[in-house]
Parts: structure tokens; sequence; C-alpha cells
């Protein structure tokens, strides 16, 4: 018996303080660098840890509604997480913009691309990458900006579409595309153009890539997981988040 | 919803689909013929280290081993190099492109059981048929095939299922292009993603009951064969 007592006050002693707890976070693909210099700030701040595991939008919310343990979800759009207040599966009231995507044509060819994207009107190209309009947002604006430019009939024969944003800076990083609309925070580094060339979108061509986070009904009794949320919307954190290439809301 | 009718796209890549498994069977049959036969009875020192490449397809997950051929037959690549220079440009996101990776992705199971089925057979009938004068090509094709027939068609069989049934290799070089690259397990994805599981059902089922009917046909039609056999 004082065996026991020994061993479960051995385990004791390891716990951590009451206070601490952890997070499990989905978390969209996208903003998986991000995430990772968010993680130990949140931890920083608040002692509590985040557990993320980071996929596809479509298929964390499939994982959700099939009674993944995940607390909190930061998705890749808005109507994700609509959807799952709506049938339940995650709580009312609780969404927030926490980022806005920008997208960027990009190439690795430093010089291909130049300010304006005018790039898209010659035939300097024969492949242009997009994420499939279907299912990522940035595939959406993609198309929305081509139809903008008025290209999006021109240029639909050299489309390639990767299954998310992903996929399409595959096919340009490594050559297969020689252009592609791709993620701001894929490319930039500390506030730049880490390699080759590219033009920012202006944002009014395409509806605004907006990511909410939302509780989920798992996390709705943990205080770790409204931390989460709360540390999000701090100023440190806004800060990292412009860092990687994502606006954020007002300003 | 619209569950139980199949989109033009649909359709599409059940037809794109079907293609790609019948010209990857039957291009694989040709590879690996010659390939199993030589593994079967070589006594090539090279012998075990081809045999340990085929297999290697197996090791890596298949949107790694389709990252890998992506980087191939891209610019960079020896693969991309070469097509270009031939003036026949990348064969990423072709047709030709998915039938290379279906191919390299699905030799094992096509030469497994032929080399199994070779080496089940043993040298003995074909030594007796060369003793009776026959050359070593038609030994090969009136003794050897012959006695290899389950092999065949148990060959046939994985390579046509395994390339329907392929997903990785296709969504990594092949990029969703209706009527050239989208394929139903690409597709079936697609409407799984997008939380379209009416149509994501209609297709699998669809996909699952085909497959069934071509299986326990080619089943059924081995038997048959193998009775008729004296």
């Amino acid at each position: 018996m004082s065996r026991w007592l020994v061993l479960l006050s051995v385990c004791l002693s390891f716990a951590r303080p009451a206070a601490a707890g952890e997070v499990q976070a989905a978390v969209a693909a996208n903003f998986t660098a991000p995430m990772q210099k968010l993680a130990p700030l949140f931890e920083q701040q608040t002692g509590h840890r985040v557990v993320a595991s980071y996929g596809s939008t479509g298929k964390l919310a499939a994982q959700i509604q099939n009674g993944a343990p995940f607390e909190v979800f930061l998705a890749a759009d808005d109507e994700t997480p609509a959807k799952l207040e709506r049938n339940g599966a995650a709580v009312n009231g609780t969404r927030f913009t926490y980022a806005i995507g920008r997208l960027v044509l990009w190439s690795r060819e430093p010089g291909r691309v130049d300010g304006n994207g005018e790039v898209l009107r010659g035939d300097s190209f024969d492949r242009l990458a997009i994420a499939d309009p279907r299912l990522a947002p940035y595939g959406a604006a993609a198309v929305q900006t081509l139809r903008a430019l008025g290209l999006h009939e021109r240029l639909q024969p050299r489309l390639v579409t990767g299954e998310n944003i992903t996929q399409a800076h595959q096919f340009v990083a490594t050559g297969n595309a020689q252009l592609g609309f791709v993620a701001l925070s894929q490319v930039q580094v500390d506030g730049r153009i880490a390699e080759g060339s590219a033009w920012v979108v202006p944002a009014r061509l395409h509806e605004s890539i907006v990511q909410h986070a939302v509780l989920l009904a798992i996390g709705q009794d943990k205080p770790a997981a409204r931390a989460l949320l709360e540390f999000l919307r701090s100023e440190p954190a806004r800060a990292l988040i412009r860092k990687h290439g994502y606006d954020v809301p007002g300003g | 919803m619209t569950a139980g009718v199949l989109s033009p796209a649909d359709l599409a890549a059940i037809g794109l689909t079907l293609r790609l498994a019948a010209a990857t069977t039957l291009v694989l049959l040709l590879v690996a013929l010659p390939l199993a036969w030589w593994l079967a009875s070589s006594c090539s020192r090279l012998r075990a280290p081809v045999a340990a490449l085929v297999t290697l397809p197996l090791v890596l997950p298949p949107t790694v081993l389709g990252f890998y051929l992506l980087v191939l037959m891209g610019p960079d690549g020896p693969l991309g190099r070469f097509t270009q220079s031939m003036g026949w440009g990348l064969l990423s996101f072709t047709f030709t492109g998915l039938l290379i990776g279906s191919v390299v992705y699905s030799l094992p199971f096509a030469v497994q059981p032929l080399r199994d089925a070779f080496e089940a057979a043993g040298r003995r009938p074909l030594e007796v048929a060369q003793t009776l004068g026959a050359t070593p090509l038609q030994a090969f094709v009136t003794v050897a095939l012959p006695l290899a027939r389950p092999g065949l068609l148990t060959a046939a069989v994985l390579s046509f299922a395994h390339t329907i049934g392929e997903f990785g290799v296709v969504l990594m070089i092949g990029g969703n292009i209706p009527g050239r690259t989208q394929v139903v397990s690409t597709q079936i994805y697609g409407h799984v993603e997008a939380m379209d599981y009416g149509n994501a059902h209609t297709l699998a089922a669809v996909l699952l009951l085909f497959s069934f009917a071509v299986l326990l046909a080619l089943s059924l039609l081995g038997r048959r064969r193998l009775r008729v056999l004296p």
C-alpha cells in the first residue's frame, strides 16, 4: 500500500500547476508556419500548451463532425466554422477572424513575374497552377482574380489544379508549372518574398480570404481552449500573423 | 444534394480511370513478363538487387512517390530534361505522365505473381521442350507462358485493381484536369473535401460495384480456363 502512495506522490510531483492545461487544436494547413511560431509564445504567456494537428479544412471538419478530440478549430475559410456552428459541433458566437489571406502570383524564376501581373497576358508560360477553387479559398480567389482581369477563359486550358494551396505551391516550386497563384504566407519570409518573383494580387480583385477560428463543443469548458482564442486576438499574436504574410482584421 | 445522378465530370473521370487502368495493365504485363521471367530463371548476381528495386514502390507512401515522380518529370529532373530535349514538353499533368506513374506504382503487383508462377513451373518443362527442338522463345511462348497462366491472371487483376484505386500518385502528378488527369479516386476525394457527401457516396458505390463485377468476372474466367487445362 505504502509503495502505491510513493508512486502516486512521484507522479503528482511531475504534474503541472493546476492552471496550466493543454488544448487540442485543428489548424488549417496554410497556417502551419505561423502556428508553429505562435505555440511557444502562447505557452510562454499563459502556461497552457497547444497540441496542433494540421490538415485541410474539409478533412478536419469531417473529423470534427465524427468525434475527433479537437477543442479549437482554426479554419482556412469562414463557411466551414459557420457550418459546424449550425450543426452543434462548434459553440455559437465564438467565431472570429484571426487572419486574412493574401493571394500572390508567384514564379520561382527571378524576374518572370512583374509588379502588375502583366505576365498573365502574355504567352511566356504554358501552365498556371492554382488550388482547387471548389475546395480551397485561395483557389476560388485565384479564379475570381482571373475573371476580374478578363483572362479566365483564355487561360483555362493552361490551368493545373492542386488539391490544396500547398500542392499548387509544389507545382510551381518544382518548376512543373512556370506560374502559380499561391498564398503570400508560403513565399514570404520576414516580410519579403524569399525566392523568385511575385505579384501580390490587390485585395480588390477577389473576395477577401477570411479565416475564422471557433471554439468547438468539446472545448467548451476548457480554460486553455478559450485562452488560445483570446491569445490569437492579442497584439503580439497579430504582429506575428502579419509577419507571415496575412492581414489581420482592423489593420 | 444530387445523389444518384452522376455529373458529366464524374462520367469523364470514370472513363479516364478505365482507360488508365487498362493501359497500365497492358504496359505492366509487357514489362513484367520478361522481368519476372528473368528474375525467376537468371543466375546473375544482379538478380537480388533488381528484385529489391522492383519491390521499392511498396515502401514509399504513394503521395511521396508521386512527389518524387513530379520532381523527376519536372524541368530539373532527368526525365523532364530528356522529354524537353526531345521536344515533347513535360510529362506532368498529362495522361502519359499518369501512365508512367501508375506503371511504377503497380510494378511489384505485376512482377511478383508472375515470378512466383514461373518459379513454381520450374525449368524442367522448358528443358524438355528445348530437347524436343523448340527455340528458347518458342519454349517460353508455348510452354512457360501457359504454365504461368494463373500468375498472369493474378498479375492482371492486381494491376488493374491497384490502378483504379490509385490516389496519391495521381494526386501529385495529375493536376486534376477534367477529362485529362481527373480520375475517379481524386474526384471522390474532391467531393469528400467539399463535404458533398451525396456525390461522394454515389461515385464510390459505382466504383466499388463496377470493380467487384470486373474482378468477379476475371476470377470466374480464370477458374474455367484452369479447368480446361489437361
